[in-house]
């Protein structure tokens, strides 16, 4: 029995031994990253940070590597979090709950559960085949991909904690009061009929509590691997556009044309943005880029939110289950509000 | 057995189902693969998480792809 007991300790000690191992590196690497391209470029190869080429490369390198390392740690972290979460324990927790509370409740659920876009159709339909009432399960829609971890992450590295906070509270509050007007005008008439029909067998699978920390730890690395694989391109597009106007644009290129006394950028941004189709992580360095030249911050957030909010593919699926005015409400709803708070920030910050 | 695998067709839909297939073929248990797609029928199941898998009309599996010698595990512990 001691040999049991000591091998199990010996794999505990991996496990958490591990975890700090790679914790050390990540922070040496994060660290390291400025002064390593600084010495790369420009000591080692001669370029010049005062001319365009120069910082935008410098940009690009510097750029790639700092996000890349915040989306391995983020991501991971947030993995083996949510991994204690799940959607059938949310449903438990939104079921009974009545408007206005339960509007609240949902979007903050919509943040910590762990939710891919593709579970957005059997999601809405356990929901409210369940009894979940409509405009509470549109809370929980609008929150989960508006109030994105990556984003948080990413716009707390780039721009500091204000904007990130900023930028949550502003997902919430959209979230919240945009499932409360669509609550408010009973739609549920506009919901396809087979939502209502769809009988629930026997008990909602809840599978998230068998979890040793193994599998957590295993989840997050899976998710970083397969995150990293699907938005590595938007990432280099991402930057290599971002680098691009960090180096040739001239600063306050923007302030002119887009900046906060101008009344049409938000909109503006808000119509190129909703049909983009790309992820937190793709936009930010773009994000980061045009502010940088003038661009004020409530447009530039407006244009991240509609991006990552409101994408073609979505609307697709939602359509299954969403006849097209309820369709046309909700992507209506959001976009107002995505516009309310672009406008508001450019405002007050 | 009879195995389903829920999920409207994205790409961890298709790694589980290939996983299971894989750990079919290892442990030589002979069972019947169905792909469920339609949201109505993933719905009645319980299942609010894609991808997961079904056997014997048992949710085992929701939200997560599970490793092959996971789901051999799952297969052979009846």
């Amino acid at each position: 029995m001691t040999t049991d007991l000591q091998a199990v300790r010996r794999e505990q000690w991996r496990l958490w031994g591990g975890l700090a191992a790679a914790a050390t590196a990540w922070a040496l690497l994060y660290s390291f990253n400025r002064p390593f391209w600084d010495w790369l470029l420009f000591d080692s190869l001669g370029l010049d940070p005062e001319t365009h080429l120069g910082s935008a490369i410098e940009f690009f390198f510097y750029d790639t590597t700092k996000i890349a390392l915040l989306l391995v740690g983020i991501i991971f972290a947030v993995t083996v979090l949510r991994s204690f979460m799940s959607v059938e324990r949310t449903r438990a927790l939104l079921g009974g709950r009545r408007e206005g509370v339960g509007n609240v409740a949902a979007a903050g659920l919509g943040v910590v559960t762990p939710f891919c876009s593709c579970s957005a159709v059997p999601g809405f339909i356990g929901f409210v085949a369940a009894g979940v009432p409509l405009g509470i399960t549109m809370s929980f829609l609008i929150a989960s991909p508006m109030v994105n971890e990556v984003a948080i992450v990413l716009l707390y590295g780039l721009f500091g904690w204000k904007v990130a906070a900023t930028y949550v509270a502003a997902g919430l509050v959209l979230a919240i009061v945009a499932g409360w007007v669509i609550g408010r005008l009973r739609l549920e008439r506009h919901v396809e009929p087979f939502v209502f029909e769809t009988t629930l067998r026997g008990q909602p699978v809840d599978l998230s509590t068998e979890l040793s920390w193994e599998d957590r730890f295993a989840m997050g690395r899976e998710e970083v691997a397969s995150i990293l694989r699907k938005i590595w391109p938007y990432l280099v597009v991402g930057i290599g556009i971002g680098a691009a106007i960090h180096g040739w644009v001239p600063e306050d290129f923007f302030v002119d044309v887009a900046g906060p006394d101008n009344p049409l950028a938000v909109p503006v941004a808000v119509g190129v943005g909703v049909p983009l189709y790309s992820n937190a992580a793709g936009v930010l360095p773009l994000v980061e880029a045009l502010h940088a030249k003038g661009l004020a911050m409530g447009t530039v957030l407006a244009f991240m939110m509609s991006v990552v909010a409101l994408s073609v593919p979505e609307i697709v699926l939602l359509r299954r289950v969403l006849k097209p005015k309820l369709l046309a409400v909700f992507v209506g709803v959001v976009a107002a509000g995505i516009l309310a708070v672009g406008v508001l920030f450019n405002l007050i910050l | 057995m009879e195995i389903k695998v829920l999920g409207p067709g994205c790409v961890n839909c298709t790694t589980l189902e290939k996983r299971t297939n894989d750990a079919l073929a290892v442990t030589g248990v002979a069972a019947t693969v169905e792909k469920v797609t339609d949201f109505a029928e993933i719905a009645s199941y319980g299942v609010m998480s894609t991808p997961a898998l079904v056997i014997d009309d048992q949710v085992v599996v929701s939200g997560r792809v599970p490793k092959s010698d996971e789901i051999q595990a799952l297969l052979t512990r009846s």
